[in-house]
């Protein structure tokens, strides 16, 4: 079993939910100082899933990351939790690139690592929300496709996923190869042992740029962004109720919500 | 690009009836066709299609374009991104808007690539740029705290529209829309991948999130199922329905389809009583756009006491039972 794990590195928007800016002239968004890059969320539920494949069926897990100036410990982390190989796609052109580009990218990187049997990815980045390049790489390589899994079990030349649907989930089944997306149901990544980063430190990273993939990013751009603005702000002045005790607040609370006719 | 002329909206249907959501994907697509002066057009896929047609022509629809074999008669990805790319090859339009629904986010990238284009998913504001004639497609990124502008080089240019940021299409005349039935056929089955084993539903206690006026909704700090028990109670006594943040959906205390946010459900009820809930940007693009928030949280500088009208300091097991009571009081009082 040789599952890829794709996993892009954004800024930590967890730790600084407060102080995001936005540079309107540049049309970029400015994360407060100090922000430490990260795994993408959903990013890290595809690795994790895949580390649990490897628990129980054993499988070689590759990791491949895209962009420029990626910061090597985000990506060894992965090594760190049990991933046996790490590839980055890393050129000076990668910088920004749209979902239609990236899918193009990641593929012609997966056609090169050539034998896979499951392809996992986030079902969208944290920092685009996106949601399209899982879908992308599928139809790059000709491969089925399923999207914002919430369990993944393998069953021989197949795979039985449930997926989220409006109402319950879907159970679906997919031959092998496949390229799933995976949802934070999968489970948050697991804690790496301090050995294991400190091991992880030591083995070595591929390094593809575009000239090793042979492929041109500037003709596959199908979007630009021509605007970027703050979110905006719903104006709200909070009553705060008070009381000597919570008890006495919620009953206050109640007699609020019952005099503004909202109850 | 000059044969791609029109606008389309992909619409969903429930109960034989189009879905809110599908009405304003509907009131938005006749708003840029009128703009464009194109005609505008709607599909329906699957077995409940031929009832909604009726209500088609109250929205200014030109077309309809019908599936109704039996091969879409569920939702299956393969299926129907192979029927929807023959419409997209036979009507050519320029723009394709689908909802931001459970369909809407798996179907429109899987056509969209299939049509060697880019759709924009989640959009909250969808506009024509008045020099070039393309769509300006507004989506929240960085989980909400920016919006951005996109606009897509090739055609057809494919939007999906989150739910409550557009107003319900207009009833205008109604016009006698043609409709165009169309059969499923896919010549090539090799993309036809992936089978649909079963769909589970899950048991729905009380009022559809979607629809409920009241909702009460729990966070990390709730703690556990049990407490998300007493936010059950709590909405049965309100005729409300209970709401979840991710990270209570993760731990399993509340199903995945109780989440509001980005990812869960896009919720606007009359009242939202957000309960140990910090309040992160992802959870209030989901409720933010509430007639009224009530927070109830033990950290007075959490997030969500911006966004509120109504706020407690205070711990929510304290709090809870007694604002249940109280409410009982006022509720018996009252009938």
């Amino acid at each position: 079993m040789n599952i890829i794990v794709c996993i892009k590195q954004v800024p930590d928007l967890q730790s600084s939910a407060s102080g995001i800016r936005v540079d309107q002239e540049a049309l970029k968004v400015i994360m407060p100082q100090g922000t430490p890059p990260v795994m993408s969320p959903y990013d890290e539920n595809a690795l994790e899933a895949a580390l649990k494949i490897k628990d129980t069926h054993g499988a070689t897990i590759t990791v491949l990351s895209a962009g420029r100036n990626l910061a090597r410990p985000v990506l060894r982390k992965a090594l760190a939790t049990g991933a046996d190989e790490l590839i980055l796609l890393e050129d000076g052109a990668f910088e920004k690139l749209d979902s239609f580009a990236t899918a193009h990218l990641l593929a012609a990187a997966i056609r090169r690592i050539g034998v896979y049997d499951l392809i996992l990815c986030g079902r969208q980045a944290a920092d685009t929300d996106a949601g399209q390049v899982g879908a992308g790489i599928a139809h790059r390589l000709g491969i089925a496709y399923v999207s914002v899994a919430s369990k993944i079990v393998l069953d021989k030349q197949k795979v039985r996923v449930e997926r989220l649907a409006a109402e319950g989930i879907e159970i679906i089944e997919a031959p092998l190869p496949a390229v799933i997306t995976a949802s934070s149901e999968l489970g948050e990544l697991r804690y790496p042992k301090l050995k294991d980063l400190q091991a992880a430190q030591k083995k070595p990273i591929t390094v593809w740029n575009m000239n090793d993939l042979g492929i041109e990013v500037s003709h596959l751009q199908r979007l630009s962004m021509v605007k970027l603005s703050p979110p905006p702000i719903r104006k709200t002045t909070c009553m705060m109720i008070q009381g000597e005790t919570p008890e006495q607040a919620g009953a206050h609370l109640a007699l609020h919500l019952r005099e503004a006719r909202l109850v | 690009m000059a044969d791609f002329k029109g606008v389309m909206a992909y619409c969903e249907v429930s109960d034989g009836k189009l879905t809110s959501l599908s009405r304003q994907v509907l009131g938005c697509g006749k708003r840029l066709a009128n703009e464009l002066a194109r005609e505008f057009s709607m599909v329906l896929l699957g077995t409940e299609a031929e009832d909604a047609v009726q209500e088609a022509g109250m929205f200014g629809v030109d077309k309809v374009y019908v599936v109704q074999d039996p091969l879409v008669q569920q939702y299956q990805t393969d299926t129907y991104a192979a029927v929807m790319v023959n419409i997209v090859s036979m009507a050519k339009p320029e723009i394709l808007l689908f909802g931001q629904t459970a369909v809407g986010r798996d179907l429109a990238p899987v056509l969209a690539f299939r049509c060697d284009t880019i759709v924009v998913l989640d959009c909250v504001d969808l506009r024509i740029d008045s020099e070039t004639g393309r769509l300006l497609c507004t989506k929240p990124i960085y989980g909400g705290n920016a919006l951005a502008n996109f606009v897509s080089s090739s055609y057809p240019q494919i939007a999906t529209v989150r739910d409550k940021a557009f107003p319900v299409g207009e009833f205008s005349d109604a016009q006698q829309p043609e409709v165009i039935t169309i059969d499923a056929a896919i010549d090539d089955k090799s993309i036809i991948k992936t089978k649909l084993l079963q769909k589970i539903k899950e048991e729905e206690t009380g009022v559809r999130i979607e629809e409920a006026s009241i909702i009460v909704s729990g966070g990390r700090g709730i703690g556990s199922a049990e407490g998300f028990q007493q936010l059950q109670e709590l909405a049965l006594l309100l005729n409300g329905a209970v709401g979840a943040s991710r990270p209570a959906c993760d731990y399993g205390w509340a199903p995945p389809h109780r989440q509001v946010g980005i990812t869960g459900k896009i919720v606007s009820p009359e009242l939202y009583i957000a309960v140990a809930l910090s309040g992160s940007i992802q959870h209030l693009s989901g409720c933010a756009q509430s007639k009224r928030i009530v927070a109830i949280n033990k950290d007075p500088e959490a997030n969500i006491f911006n966004y509120a009208d109504f706020g407690i300091v205070g711990d929510w097991k304290r709090v809870l039972p007694a604002f249940k009571n109280k409410l009982k009081e006022l509720l018996a009082s009252s009938s």
